[in-house]
């Protein structure tokens, strides 16, 4: 090697070298995880309980129970007969169709995730909304979470965890709470400050300020990210069906195998119903919340 | 008259030498201003604003202390000092005695929930609860159950004016009514201080003189300490014992309406004062002239002896039942002498109306131009105690000050 090729090439560690920070990076990990696997799975244990639990829960109510169930939410967010009665229809089209099973065990896995990602995603919103260095130090880990393609951080859960359920909602999870973590922290963050202000006035605690105050002026940005959540678990079906995670993803994925036009379409269009859904309810939830301030 | 009060009562709220400096080092700023460098000099040098310097301020219980100042001159700044919802950077706020400087976090809470309440400019109302749970918000705070702060705050629903608004949401009331809900909020926890920051400042000026007579027939009842922010001076005159005026962060003057109108300061205060309807702002009793000759004989002998004592050409005629009318020179010099021991009689009397002490000027315009002499001023046991002559109204209302006023300003 001439002395400068840098000019011409740009310097770059020799092979030998970036093998051997492979390697290590994977020879540790690999440890850690036959260190640490069992006992991390022990942990997630009654998350995997309480999915199968759920799962076999829909799976194994009469579906007219299920739809008369679910007609009833759509009622409950909107107030709206329109809708209510799409709902049934399109869980009844569903079923007539033959996917009532997978789609199920999918709404199960969806509903299990969301509920998560509420739960994880609120605290942390709300941690960002009242420190800058929060935020400025979770904004980067939400970037890199919605952008680094899914497959990338499927390999450390598999090699963690194995394939199944537990991987998959985990994978789920990491996609799809960015968006509820983000409308949280902004909707904190617009809160009028007169209003916030009032409230110390008159000796409100911090935590009174914040379920009295910040958490119910922001709940339609709240909303809105809950509903992108549930969109973006939506999309990560057929990702995380490569790991063995039952429900429409599959056929989906054995329709591109096989070249089964139909098959493919049909799983796909059942998952577009759902998206539909979910996203019709919780924003008619949302809206409603809206209009309460007006007072309508 | 308030002063008298406070020579015996110690003040409500004292606060001493304080300073605010906004930016990245606070104690850097101060240091400069404290050896005198300008507002602009200090930006300059280190960015930073500011916002306050040096205020001394007493205010007495049951005032109506106002705090002047146009926008930007840290009137909002400084009534946010009062309940530390921002923090001096120097200098000490007591409050009733205790020094709000020291108390820790909860007991800054506690302070905050029963001494004192606040009304917001942009009412700062919330509007996911209704007018009645807005209302009810301090008490809610407090921890007080729901029927008994449903009860108190259904009475000042009722107090304001706000009837049959109780299950309203705020966003479906009118700018008046908001602050009427504001107002009720405030009141509501019976704090001892209201704090009201630019309070009417964003109503139309219909409504905004309607709260002013609502917020001072309260005051009558309720005898609150009230510190009142406003950019308007005719607002200020209106509702103020005592006004502050503050300037750049500075408190430029301080002292009753009538001072701070008939002695401006400095240049910046006569500006403000300038454009005020002084017809409006004035009562009688602060421009009447204090001398006068009263008559209390009985018959035209005395009065005419009297008349001869007194360097006034007039005097007005009083007895028993208080004030009867205006005597001049001219009539008792037409009187026969040898009439001197006749009663003195209304038939000699010119019928001129009395005004009260405590009237607006601009309410006895009418009586002035109808009459030539001199009105009698009474005060509130019907006694004379002083004229207001069509000259020294005059001279008020012009924008001239008379050659003797400057003089006595100067005195």
């Amino acid at each position: 090697m001439s002395d400068n090729s840098w000019l011409s090439e740009i310097p770059q560690l020799d092979r030998h070298q970036l093998l051997d920070i492979r390697k290590t990076l994977d020879g540790a990990y690999r440890s850690f995880s036959r260190e640490y696997g069992d006992s991390i799975e022990a942990f997630f244990d009654p998350l995997l309980t309480f999915l199968i639990w759920f799962e076999k829960l829909l799976l194994s109510s009469p579906w007219w129970l299920v739809i008369g169930v679910l007609a009833g939410f759509a009622y409950a967010a909107s107030r709206s007969w329109k809708l209510t009665v799409s709902v049934a229809g399109a869980f009844f089209l569903i079923g007539f169709f033959g996917m009532w099973d997978n789609t199920m065990r999918t709404m199960s896995i969806i509903l299990v995730s969301t509920l998560l990602s509420i739960m994880i995603g609120l605290p942390i919103g709300i941690a960002m909304a009242r420190s800058n260095r929060v935020q400025s130090f979770v904004t980067p880990v939400l970037d890199i979470m919605q952008t680094m393609p899914a497959f990338v951080y499927l390999i450390p859960v598999v090699m963690l965890l194995g394939i199944g359920k537990i991987p998959g909602v985990i994978a789920v999870i990491i996609y799809s709470v960015p968006p509820v973590i983000r409308l949280t922290n902004l909707g904190i963050r617009l809160v009028d400050k007169e209003v916030l202000e009032a409230a110390t006035a008159y000796g409100a605690s911090s935590m009174q300020r914040l379920f009295g105050v910040q958490l119910p002026l922001a709940m339609p940005n709240i909303m809105a990210g809950i509903n992108q959540t549930i969109m973006m678990a939506l999309a990560m079906v057929v990702i995380a069906s490569m790991i063995g995670v039952k429900g429409l993803g599959q056929p989906v994925l054995k329709s591109i195998t096989n070249q089964y036009f139909t098959l493919g379409l049909l799983n796909g269009l059942a998952i577009v119903a759902l998206a539909i859904i979910f996203d019709r309810i919780s924003q008619s939830y949302a809206k409603r919340t809206l209009q309460s301030f007006e007072g309508k | 008259m308030s002063d008298d009060n406070k020579k015996d009562s110690t003040p409500l709220i004292s606060i001493k030498n304080l300073y605010k400096v906004f930016g990245e080092n606070e104690q850097k700023g101060l240091e400069l201003v404290k050896a005198g460098q300008t507002k602009d000099q200090i930006l300059a040098e280190t960015g930073d604003t500011v916002g306050l310097c040096d205020i001394n301020l007493d205010i007495y219980p049951g005032e109506i202390f106002v705090i002047m100042g146009l926008s930007g001159s840290g009137k909002s700044t400084l009534i946010r000092h009062f309940n530390r919802l921002i923090e001096p950077t120097a200098g000490t706020i007591e409050v009733g005695g205790i020094d709000v400087m020291k108390l820790k976090d909860k007991e800054l809470q506690e302070f905050r929930r029963h001494k004192m309440s606040m009304v917001f400019q942009r009412f700062g109302l919330m509007p996911h609860r209704s007018v009645l749970q807005n209302i009810a918000y301090g008490l809610q705070v407090q921890g007080v159950p729901k029927a008994e702060r449903q009860e108190r705050a259904l009475q000042w629903i009722k107090t304001v004016g706000l009837d049959g608004y109780a299950d309203k949401f705020p966003n479906q009331l009118s700018g008046g009514q908001q602050q009427r809900v504001g107002l009720a909020r405030a009141l509501c926890t019976d704090a001892e201080i209201l704090l009201m920051d630019e309070a009417f400042s964003a109503l139309d000026p219909l409504i905004r003189s309607e709260m002013q007579d609502q917020l001072i027939g309260l005051q009558e009842t309720l005898h609150k300490t009230i510190v009142f922010i406003t950019h308007d001076l005719d607002e200020a005159l209106r509702l103020g014992d005592n006004i502050a005026i503050l300037r750049d962060g500075i408190l430029v003057q301080q002292g009753p309406p009538v001072e701070i109108l008939l002695n401006p300061a400095d240049d910046y205060v006569e500006a403000f004062v300038k454009d005020v309807n002084r017809a409006r702002a004035l009562t009688v009793e602060t421009v009447m002239q204090p001398q006068v000759c009263r008559i209390a004989s009985e018959t035209i002998g005395e009065a005419v002896a009297q008349m001869r004592k007194s360097k006034h050409d007039f005097a007005y005629v009083v007895n028993d039942d208080g004030y009867q009318g205006v005597i001049t020179q001219d009539t008792l010099e037409n009187v026969e002498k040898s009439d001197y021991s006749n009663v003195l009689d209304s038939s000699l009397l010119e019928d001129v109306p009395a005004v009260q002490g405590d009237a607006l000027l601009e309410t006895v315009i009418p009586e002035m131009l109808d009459n030539v002499l001199p009105l009698p001023v009474l005060n509130d046991d019907g006694q004379v105690e002083g004229n207001l002559s069509r000259a020294t109204l005059a001279e008020i209302l012009s924008d001239q000050p008379s050659p003797d006023e400057t003089q006595s300003n100067q005195a």
